[in-house]
């Protein structure tokens, strides 16, 4: 009833290219971004801090991977790898360099990021599948055992940690430890929001094309003049560029210090994995509701049982954990492999015709 | 110019200087290596027989041995114990045939490797849900006494566990060979289709295969268990087990134990003369570093057959 494009006539070329065509749909995305952007008002430091900025990290970690699995096909299994290249190198960037501004800081440490990403990415010339996985593995064991043995990369810090420095923008202090969560909070939604739009486009337009004709069929999309050397190490920078970028947020805007144990294989690259899977595969939203998903169940294992009156251990609960997000991904997986991306598109045709389905 | 002389040079000139030091080496990463082949071979059986990479091996490596321990110290006498386990495998077999692998026949190779990545999570959960997390011992009579044999020192359990190995792998070069399940298996891994047109069952295929790579799991679950103890680290160890899988060749139950032995040699080798150059704890990533050479240079692995297309 309310959700109909009927009546609605795109006119212009700039309509019929806009990211969201539908009336209704511009204003919803409004709607939530105007939410998002005003929750520091009514939410308290412990879900800013434990939740949502968490949330808003990963969720750009998962739109990285998925635009390199979802979109390109190319399996990595070095999401935290190319993450901890991000903080790192953010981490030595704004050490070493006197009053660089800290969001050029970020943005640069995520080239660096894709550098790496690229390197790493050059097996996918040769192998696919999972032996690509095993070289993303190489990655992740590699580059971790690097931050952790050279001291350099953490300026022979003894406690081998690196740690945000406080740094100002427009004069309000958004990393280190006198920055308040909602400020950390404002630029992590920023960042995510941006880089939401820009992969949207991404994936939507040439270069989304190509990556999505090498991953259905990569001689088919050879033989129509695609160039797999430049379109799959371009899926991996881009990738990395994501990942990396959201590692410099998630220890300067998240965690404030870190050392490699916060981007190691369970702590990071399975988790966006998962994200992915289960938020739908090539799906920019899913990516997000994806990361909304896994941020949360822990959250709600941790309130739920004391509410009914049940009281479990930790290792108990990481142990539940462990299984439902086991049997989410296989159910996932079975059910609808599009993931919850795929289920809001069915209930979005359902609405469209609602209250007359016939 | 140090660190390439600490690369290239001062490793040959200890090695040379002391032969035995790096004999004792070459027989304990041998004695690894084992156990790295044992888990390995889980893998090689289920991919050879149904296509799929079954990230979920570790877990189950895990979930055998906490089966095993946890009915042990519960009073269980030793062998009740391993038929008991052995029965969970093979029930372990069933529901993940009927659950699982039943809806995703003829799905891509990638799909049902992230299922089995669910999988993992499930098995490893439920494994310390039921028997807790914290380190077992496992005590199963395997002598562990050192030995000198000339002037190298040996331990009677690694001897054991090689021979316990390659027990297992020469049961299974017959079972393959020899039986008519095993000739099914073969059949069924060659050509999905083909097998069925003359009459083979797939899921019992399957359930069969998954019983097998369950029991080389409570095989490998025990001697590892036995080794260090039955604990989360377990699982990891699957992980170790990829490159393993690289470098003999995904198809292959020699390349399987001949990759597992040049993993657990090249890693002690490597610590023990290389590592200093590097800083030590090389261990965790050279095996992974080995592996993308080789994926590099020679995709399908020593033994693999030539399936990789190039791309």
């Amino acid at each position: 009833m309310f959700y109909r494009e009927a009546g609605q006539f795109k006119t212009t070329y700039a309509d019929d290219q806009a990211v969201f065509p539908i009336l209704q749909d511009k204003i919803a995305v409004l709607a939530v971004i105007a939410v998002a952007y005003s929750v520091p008002l009514f939410a308290n430091e412990y879900w800013l801090q434990a939740i949502l900025i968490q949330f808003l990290v990963f969720a750009l970690m998962a739109i990285g991977l998925n635009i390199l699995m979802g979109y390109a096909g190319q399996v990595s299994l070095g999401t935290g790898a190319f993450a901890a290249v991000g903080a790192y190198a953010c981490y030595k960037l704004t050490t070493n360099i006197e009053g660089l501004n800290v969001i050029v800081a970020i943005l640069l440490s995520g080239g660096f990021a894709a550098a790496v990403g690229i390197v790493f990415g050059l097996p996918s010339l040769r192998i696919k599948g999972f032996y690509l996985a095993v070289a993303t593995l190489a990655a992740q064991f590699f580059i971790l055992w690097l931050f952790n043995k050279v001291g350099w990369f953490y300026n022979d810090n003894p406690s081998g940690t690196i740690t945000a420095p406080p740094r100002e923008l427009f004069g309000v202090q958004i990393t280190g430890p006198a920055a308040t969560p909602e400020a950390r909070y404002i630029v992590c939604l920023t960042f995510l929001i941006v880089g939401a739009w820009i992969a949207k486009n991404l994936a939507r337009g040439r270069i989304g094309r190509s990556w999505m004709a090498i991953r259905d069929m990569d001689i088919a999309a050879e033989i129509i003049g695609i160039r797999p050397l430049r379109t799959k190490l371009l899926a991996f920078a881009i990738s990395s560029f994501y990942c990396g970028v959201a590692g410099a947020l998630m220890v300067f805007c998240w965690l404030g210090s870190a050392e490699t144990e916060a981007f190691d294989l369970a702590a990071v690259s399975f988790p966006v994995l998962f994200m992915i899977i289960i938020g739908g595969l090539g799906s920019i939203g899913g990516s997000i509701l994806g990361a909304a998903f896994i941020v949360l169940v822990p959250i709600f294992l941790t309130n739920f049982p004391p509410m009914i009156g049940l009281e479990i251990s930790t290792a108990l609960q990481k142990h539940f954990e462990e299984i439902i997000f086991g049997a989410m991904i296989v159910i996932f997986l079975i059910v609808e492999p599009e993931g919850v991306a795929r289920l809001w598109q069915i209930l979005r045709e359902k609405l469209r015709k609602w209250p007359f389905p016939y | 110019m140090d660190f390439l002389q600490a690369v290239f040079v001062t490793p040959f000139v200890e090695i040379w200087e002391s032969p035995f030091f790096f004999i004792e080496l070459v027989l304990v990463g041998l004695s690894t290596g084992v156990l790295y082949s044992l888990v390995a071979l889980g893998f090689v059986l289920i991919f050879k027989a149904s296509g799929m990479f079954n990230f979920a091996q570790g877990a189950m490596v895990l979930f055998a041995a906490l089966t095993l321990v946890g009915l042990m110290e519960h009073g269980v006498p030793l062998w009740a114990a391993l038929i008991l386990s052995m029965a969970v495998m093979v029930v372990l077999a069933f529901v993940v045939e009927r659950l699982m692998l039943r809806y995703l026949v003829n799905q891509e190779g990638l799909i049902l490797f992230m299922a089995t990545i669910g999988l993992n999570f499930i098995l490893e959960g439920t494994g310390q849900l039921f028997w807790g997390s914290d380190v077992k011992r496992l005590e199963i009579g395997i002598p562990d006494k050192p030995f000198d044999l000339g002037p190298i020192l040996l331990n009677t359990f690694d001897v054991t566990a090689a021979f316990i190995g390659a027990a297992l792998v020469v049961s299974l070069a017959i079972f393959f060979q020899k039986t008519p399940m095993g000739r099914a298996l073969r059949a069924v891994a060659d050509d999905h289709q083909a097998a069925l047109s003359v009459g083979i069952p797939l899921k019992t295929i399957w359930i069969a295969v998954w019983t097998i790579a369950g029991i080389v799991a409570l095989v490998a679950g025990i001697v590892w268990g036995a080794k260090s103890g039955v604990q989360f680290s377990l699982s990891l160890i699957a992980l170790k087990a990829l490159p393993v899988l690289i470098l003999g060749g995904f198809t292959s139950v020699p390349g399987a134990i001949v990759g597992g032995l040049i993993i657990g040699v090249g890693e002690k080798v490597a610590e023990g003369f290389w590592g200093p150059a590097f800083g030590g704890a090389i261990e965790n990533w050279f095996a992974y570093m080995l592996a993308l050479a080789f994926l590099v240079f020679r995709p399908q692995g020593l033994f693999g057959e030539k399936i990789i297309e190039r791309v």
